[in-house]
């Protein structure tokens, strides 16, 4: 076998360590080592979003970034977003929005819009429907048409905006 | 269970004198089933899985566009460790398959396109595989290659497939009245030519099969397909076994749209290694290999003569269409049979005659995609009819309404308009948007200075919303049962390819049977357990599957009614179901729980289920030879009106706001039936605005999401919605199929608001800014 470097990082909060070539992305390692499909291998070439996961503070697309620089950070994926007991407001309200089709999509897709309205936190009031579409830009649906994304995002910076 | 009685006959129990309201979920918000575990990643799509001992396939796609095949090389490949199989066309009999049993999985002799598959290798890895494609040596001789329809009907053209000489593929011949006479007497005559291009599907999952032959030869296919039990007959050819030993399951797919409505080579060729390998194998396309392979939306060439009086009345029409075949015959070029309705229905055109042609080249080829033949008929039908309006000095809307048919009409091709609400859509598109003051408006300032121009523009279109006919059977079946715990399960046919089919049918189960959602259960997902259907096309499922489940589910509704009857001295007709008990229908007073009489019935002395299995095939024809029909069992129209924003110095087209207004029967799904028509409008967007697979001397230049533009969140416009209810008699549930024409009237609305804009037509979608800066600042016309 070719050469593997181990790293160490949080993964939905828990520390986990693995072995990784030193070639192998992101979103194949979190697919492959860790069954996280949820993010999608789609393009590989960060122009859909499919593969879209949180690395410390910011959004990422994961098939651009090498597995091993994730090591030492914080990285959470769509299976992380919600809890056991149920789904995080942000996947609550794709779902009762009707935001949902085949899906695909959709874990990045939640991803990207969840850290658009953590950017915007405690100032949601000034959110526009504009805003919200801009920083969903880099992520491809071919189902919904994004109107009812946006709706679902909108929803959210409401409810939190109100709490 | 202690609390359970078992003895029948019983009328009162715990629930007892609880009153229950009549409560319809036909007609609300109704979320999708799978959603929440879409929303958390935790639905394994085909794209994921794993199954044990699984090895994974590879293709070698050619690099030429026509060449023979001199020699190829597999020793290297065969050799590299991790390599199970490797297979060329050489190595397996010829297996013919297609609309035109025109293609085989692995090419022998000769590569006619650039999608031609020349050789596969099974490996226990990707990388492995991938390392063991790049070993395989071709050597070839290229031949001369055709790749304009035009040119390949030409005498001497290259020969794309030895047994059609001439290069034609499939022709269409459509003739109504004397359009000659028409011709000679009509006021205004005008010609016009279009060019509608190569547009491909970009399923966010790419193409994936997964294979596994048991010992007994029989073989178990993981399938992206849309229609599983037809794709059984067109599968067996290709592989070279026969249908009924295939057996179809269908796990979460990421789109379809139309692309998974026929075979592709890499599905034979997946189960051939397979089959050659004993192992199951998996075989995904890159995005790259998706945009080269996958099919894509059928181009076409249109010249078109047009008669109209000075009165505003259409005299005749007749319509050229020329197609590029590309190089195999999948069901791009069958479009026609769909594309024919629009040219000669839904306007009332006394004379009409549509000639269709597909020629055989050496590009890619087409294959169906949402609007089937529809979008490109509407695009060049919806942009006549506003020049012939202007032509004879009436606006779009009294032109169109002047020449749209009434209820009761048949079409020249034998289309029943029983329904038809072509007029009231028209109406109500102009009223919602205040169109005809817009328009003039617009009209006027289109030559004054400024650099952004404001247009508005109307589209409308017809398409079958009651099935179509392709195959002698349209129909789908359902299988109810209920448990005794009141869970229901409906097995259809049907299948969820995202659209939402899940979410109908639990709500017309919950609707019958009066159970909340989560009490049904749908399965469709597997060819040995559903019954028959002609899959998900041609905006049938909601029609077609909608009404076997509601026979389905009043056949289970009639049993439990007739044996709650039976124990106490109310009749079946005078009893409801509603929230899990058998009521009295006037006051809602509950007779009996429902799990309760379904566990009496069960354990009674003689013994009953309820299982209920049911059939609908929709009230239509096939067409004649002439192609006269009502090839589907109810029709819809629509009229969409676009509004835009042109910046004239960088020809950017900007959509600020769609109104859709269309005949849908009536509603089942709000939320559905709204996000069915946004993400409709979405793809018309596309068309209109951004979308071209680009294609030079038979190969793809822009095979990637950077330089293949589909619209995103920001491109997205404002979109109203109005839905007209129409009393649809060929549809117990009402319901009229609604997905397609949001895909296909967008466009032309946004074509005619751009000429309201800017005064230029334009006859080549799509309105790329290059394309409409290079129109303002040179030539009127692109």
């Amino acid at each position: 076998m070719s050469l593997e470097i181990e790293i160490g990082f949080t993964l939905n909060g828990r520390p986990v360590k693995v072995r990784v070539p030193p070639t192998m992305t992101a979103v194949s390692m979190l697919r492959e080592k860790f069954d996280l499909t949820g993010g999608k291998l789609a393009c590989g070439e960060g122009e859909c979003g499919a593969c879209t996961v949180k690395i410390d503070n910011r959004t990422i697309n994961s098939c651009l970034m090498f597995a091993v620089d994730c090591d030492g950070r914080e990285v959470q994926t769509i299976e992380g977003l919600g809890s056991v007991k149920g789904l995080e407001i942000m996947q609550q309200a794709f779902v009762e929005h009707g935001a949902i089709q085949c899906g695909y999509c959709m874990p990045g897709m939640i991803m990207q819009a969840r850290y658009v309205v953590d950017q915007n936190a405690g100032n949601e009031h000034k959110v526009t429907r504009d805003d919200i579409a801009r920083g969903l830009e880099g992520n491809v649906c071919r189902c919904s048409g994004y109107t009812k994304v946006v709706d679902a995002v909108a929803a959210v910076v409401l409810e939190e905006a109100s709490t | 269970m202690s609390s359970i009685e078992l003895k029948t006959g019983e009328k009162k129990s715990g629930g007892i004198n609880k009153v229950f309201s009549k409560k319809t979920v036909i007609g609300t918000r109704v979320t999708k089933p799978d959603a929440p575990d879409k929303a958390t990643g935790k639905t394994i799509y085909i794209n994921d899985m794993v199954l044990p001992r699984m090895l994974y396939g590879k293709i070698l796609h050619t690099d030429r566009v026509h060449a023979r095949i001199i020699s190829i090389d597999t020793s290297a490949a065969k050799a590299l460790p991790g390599v199970h199989v490797v297979l060329t066309g050489e190595d397996i009999p010829l297996l013919k398959f297609g609309t035109m049993r025109d293609n085989v999985p692995l090419k022998a002799g000769k590569v006619r396109c650039i999608r031609d598959e020349v050789a596969a290798v099974a490996a226990e890895t990707e990388q492995i595989a991938a390392e063991a494609i790049a070993l395989i040596k071709v050597e070839y001789e290229d031949l001369p290659a055709v790749f304009s329809p035009t040119e390949a009907l030409q005498e001497g053209a290259p020969v794309v497939q030895e047994d059609h000489p001439d290069n034609r593929s499939l022709a269409y011949k459509f003739s109504h009245g004397d359009v000659a006479a028409a011709e000679a007497d009509s006021d205004i005559v005008l010609e016009h030519e279009f060019v509608v291009p190569y547009v491909t599907h970009c399923c966010m999952g790419p193409g994936c099969a997964i294979a596994d032959f048991d010992s007994a030869g029989k073989l178990t296919i993981y399938s992206q397909t849309q229609y599983p039990y037809n794709y059984k007959m067109d599968l067996a050819p290709a592989i070279g076994i026969h249908p009924g030993d295939i057996r179809v399951i269908q796990p979460p797919v990421g789109g379809a749209f139309g692309s998974k409505l026929d075979v592709y080579p890499f599905e034979p060729i997946c189960a051939l290694l397979s089959k050659a390998s004993g192992r199951p194998v998996k075989l995904t396309f890159s995005r790259e290999e998706e945009f080269i392979n996958s099919p894509t939306r059928q181009p076409a060439e249109f010249k078109i003569k047009s008669g109209v009086n000075k009165d505003g009345t259409l005299t005749f029409r007749s319509v050229d269409c020329l197609m590029n075949n590309g190089a195999y015959t999948s069901w791009g070029p069958t479009t026609p049979i769909i594309q024919m309705r629009t040219f000669t229905g839904h306007f009332r055109v006394p004379a009409v005659e549509y000639n269709g042609l597909a020629a055989y080249t050496n590009s890619v080829y087409a294959g169906s995609f949402r609007g089937y033949g529809n979008v490109q008929a509407t695009y060049v039908t919806a942009s006549v009819m506003d020049m012939l309006a202007e032509e004879v000095g009436m606006d779009p809307i009294a032109f169109r309404l002047k020449n749209a048919q009434d209820p009761g009409e048949v079409t020249p091709q034998g289309s029943k308009l029983d329904d038809c609400k072509l007029k009231e859509c028209i109406e109500i598109a102009a009223q919602k948007t205040d169109f005809l003051s817009k328009h003039e408006t617009y009209a006027g300032l289109c030559k004054q200075p400024g650099r952004i121009k404001r247009g508005i523009g109307i589209a409308t279109s017809i398409h079958n919303a009651g099935g179509a006919k392709i195959h002698k059977s349209d129909g789908c079946g359902s299988i109810l049962k209920l448990d005794d715990y009141a869970r229901a399960t409906l097995i259809t046919g049907a299948s969820e390819i995202g659209q939402g089919i899940d979410a109908v049918l639990t709500q017309i189960v919950m609707d019958e049977l009066g159970i909340p959602k989560a009490d049904v259960t749908i399965v469709n997902n597997d060819t040995a357990l559903g019954p028959w259907d002609v899959g998900v096309h041609a905006s049938r499922t909601t029609f077609v599957a909608g009404n076997a489940a509601l026979q389905a589910a009043r056949a289970a509704r009639k049993q439990i009614l007739d044996a709650a009857s039976k124990q106490s001295n109310v009749s079946a007709e005078e009893m409801d179901l509603r929230q899990g008990h058998v009521v009295q229908a006037d006051n809602g007073v509950s007779i009996v729980k429902l799990d309760k009489l379904l566990r009496q019935m069960h354990f009674a002395d003689e013994p009953e289920l309820v299982m209920v299995s049911e059939y609908f095939e929709p009230d239509s024809e096939l067409e004649d030879r002439n192609h006269v029909g009502n090839l589907s069992a109810t029709w819809a129209h629509g009229a969409y009106v676009a509004e835009v924003e042109v910046d004239t110095e960088t020809g950017e087209v900007k959509v600020t706001k769609i109104t859709a207004v269309q005949d849908v029967g009536r509603v089942i799904n709000r939320l559905g039936i709204e996000g069915q028509m946004e993400g409709g409008i979405s793809v018309s967007l596309g068309y209109a605005l951004s979308e071209e697979l680009l294609i030079q001397d038979g190969k793809v230049l822009n095979p990637n999401f950077r330089d293949y533009k589909v619209p995103t969140a920001p491109e997205t416009p404002e979109i109203e919605l109005h839905f007209v209810e129409s009393d649809c008699k060929a549809s117990p549930l009402g319901s009229k199929g609604i997905a397609e024409l949001p895909a296909i009237i967008p466009a032309p609305a946004i074509a005619n608001a751009v000429y309201n804009a800017i005064g230029i037509r334009f006859f080549a979608p799509p309105l790329t800014p290059e394309k409409v800066a290079r129109a303002i600042h040179g030539a009127t016309t692109q």
